[in-house]
């Protein structure tokens, strides 16, 4: 019951964020140099003379103040109306929709990934602390800490594709290319997260209920996994949750580099052809996820750990 | 035992420190004496020696136009260094100044600004970064803007929680009984009390920044072409990186190293100074 309280209760704060969100994604419009009619039309390879240029003015309600621009657009965005792009004039809710799939395929598999790989070298590590295995895995977090994804993305391809030729070079939404693009987000992240599931394994491991459990006759492993790992993982999904913003970050990049037809591809070409709504609907859409990502953690928190209902 | 261990961990804290600082003031003078340091002009072009390897006279070998990528890669840490130096300058300031007004003087004023930062921490730092630049158009001002837009948050939030804490102690209400004025309190008072998290989390910001600068420029909203920086360098010598690896790997491990560098520093300040999360024990 408190449960569904809490649900609630985080949702309704989610609403002044969101407006949040909107406003300034809004206002970042207004960074982008010179006149939006303009930039529009010269978008569309039309001659801009000032008939045609005060006609547009008016179609795109540029006459009209700041404010009530704002709550137009809001109105419309509530309505799945984000604008439509400069470029093709189709609209930008549908070209968004149409990538999101594929960057939700990618992060969702790189989080997968990073999850597969640092759970059980953190666990690992954590249980053998300080051995040689433990000592090379704090190197290689630290120095996989430091490769920018994007540098990492060019080592892969060189590697895998143009020396062993085991990949295909370009993604193209494929099964067999999303193998690289996947790896190259998912590596950066479990460095990181190596080192907070070891962290927390061993936080877990100096508490006295495991020694309460162990004193009880329990066996080692269902410690380790039902005990230590389940109370770990709090800790953990903190650190995961708020790590997705930076492979939300490091996708556009990806993609761009591996083709890969998801939202960061279609912003950087939306970026190189001054396609500005198409920039403008893809950060609020990123905030947007990445606000909700971090509710369902939270929300996850509270399902492993009971004890924060009381709070 | 425990305070004996302490002890000896403190001495080898220092000396890594030292260690690191040291590395680093040797990258902080390449980048200043660049210029000086380089064996070609790192914009001449060699047309006889395109894509070529390394030899004597081009340590990392040519790009695709024949200039030296090892002058290049000198020069890149020029901009690499400054560019990250001004972003986390501009977002220390801002951050902390707003931070610690908000933690000071609360009520309205704390509202607006905490209410600033949720909005702009519900942003993933880089898109909202690729937003700016791609909206402002990509040149290095704004690439520095962009980066130091999405830094300040993590500093406003930081100094008033800081500021919170401290506000209330003893001496922050001796000094105001002996007459000092809330901006002497804060200069004088409050922010000494909260250096030591400021310079560890602006330390492990270089690093970050670095790494977001490079991105950025890859993805061509950055630095403009010519300019010589590792992540365009990068950028450009991808499409022949079959023929000239050297290309792609002299920038790439400068960035990495460099990167590295300043993320140990941040670990180890961290450890010196004893402020956040243990770490790695």
């Amino acid at each position: 019951m408190s449960m569904r309280k809490y649900i609630s209760g985080r949702f309704l704060q989610l609403i002044p964020v969101l407006l949040g969100i909107t406003f300034l994604t809004f206002a970042l419009l207004s960074l982008a140099p010179g006149d939006p009619a303009q930039k529009k039309l010269s978008a569309q390879g039309v001659a801009v003379s000032k008939e045609i240029l005060e006609e547009t003015r008016r179609e795109m309600g540029l006459d009209r103040p700041w404010g009530l621009r704002y709550i137009n657009w809001l109105s419309g965005l509530i309505h799945g109306d984000m604008g439509n792009s400069y470029k093709d004039g189709t609209p930008v809710a549908g070209k968004l929709i149409k990538a999101m799939k594929y960057t939700g395929i990618l992060s969702f598999c790189a989080f997968l990934s990073a999850l597969v790989i640092s759970i059980p070298l953190g666990v690992y590590c954590g249980v053998k602390k300080n051995g040689v295995f433990d000592r090379v895995m704090r190197w290689f977090c630290l120095a996989g800490n430091a490769v920018p994804g994007f540098l990492l993305a060019v080592l892969l391809m060189y590697f895998f594709c143009l020396r062993i030729q085991a990949f295909p070079v370009i993604a193209k939404g494929s099964v067999k290319g999303l193998f690289l693009p996947t790896m190259t987000l998912a590596l950066p992240l479990s460095c990181r997260l190596i080192r907070q599931v070891r962290a927390s394994v061993l936080n877990q491991m100096g508490m006295e209920y495991i020694d309460g459990a162990k004193a009880r006759g329990v066996l080692k492993p269902y410690i380790l996994i039902f005990h230590i790992l389940r109370n770990a993982m709090i800790s953990i999904l903190t650190v995961a949750g708020l790590s997705f913003g930076t492979l939300l970050g490091g996708s556009v990049v990806i993609e761009t580099i591996f083709m890969w037809p998801g939202m960061g591809k279609l912003v950087m070409d939306a970026i190189t052809a001054r396609d500005y709504p198409v920039i403008q609907g893809f950060v609020m859409v990123m905030a947007v996820i990445y606000v909700v990502i971090n509710l369902i953690v939270d929300i996850c928190y509270h399902l492993l750990d009971p004890r924060l209902e009381e709070i | 035992m425990i305070k004996l261990k302490s002890i000896e961990n403190r001495n080898y804290i220092r000396r890594n420190v030292i260690l690191i600082l040291l590395l680093i003031l040797m990258i902080v003078v390449i980048s200043l004496l660049a210029p000086h340091l380089v064996p070609n002009d790192p914009y001449e072009t060699n047309a006889l020696y395109r894509k070529g390897a390394p030899n004597l006279k081009y340590f990392f070998g040519t790009d695709k136009l024949g200039r030296c990528i090892f002058s290049r890669v000198i020069m890149g840490t020029r901009t690499s260094v400054f560019s990250a130096l001004l972003v986390v300058t501009a977002s220390l300031t801002t951050g902390t100044v707003l931070g610690v007004l908000a933690g000071y003087y609360g009520g309205f004023l704390d509202r607006v600004v905490t209410g600033i930062c949720d909005i702009f921490l519900a942003f993933p730092q880089m898109i909202l970064a690729i937003g700016v630049a791609g909206l402002m158009g990509g040149t290095m001002t704004n690439a520095i803007l962009a980066l130091a837009l999405t830094g300040w948050t993590t500093y406003a939030r930081l100094s008033r929680g800081l500021v919170m804490a401290l506000k209330n102690e003893a001496y922050i209400s001796a000094a105001r009984l002996s007459g000092s004025t809330g901006v002497e309190i804060m200069v004088e008072h409050i922010l000494p009390g909260m250096a030591g998290e400021l310079i560890v989390n602006a330390s492990l910001q270089i690093s970050s920044v670095m790494i977001g600068f490079a991105g950025l420029s890859y993805l061509g909203l950055g630095v403009l072409v010519p300019e010589a920086e590792w992540g365009s360098m990068i950028s450009e010598a991808v499409g022949y990186m079959q023929q000239a690896p050297w290309a792609v790997m002299a920038p790439g491990a400068a960035l990495f190293i460099t990167v590295l560098l300043f993320q140990l520093l941040g670990d180890s300040l961290r450890d010196y100074f004893g402020v956040g999360r243990g770490g790695y024990e």
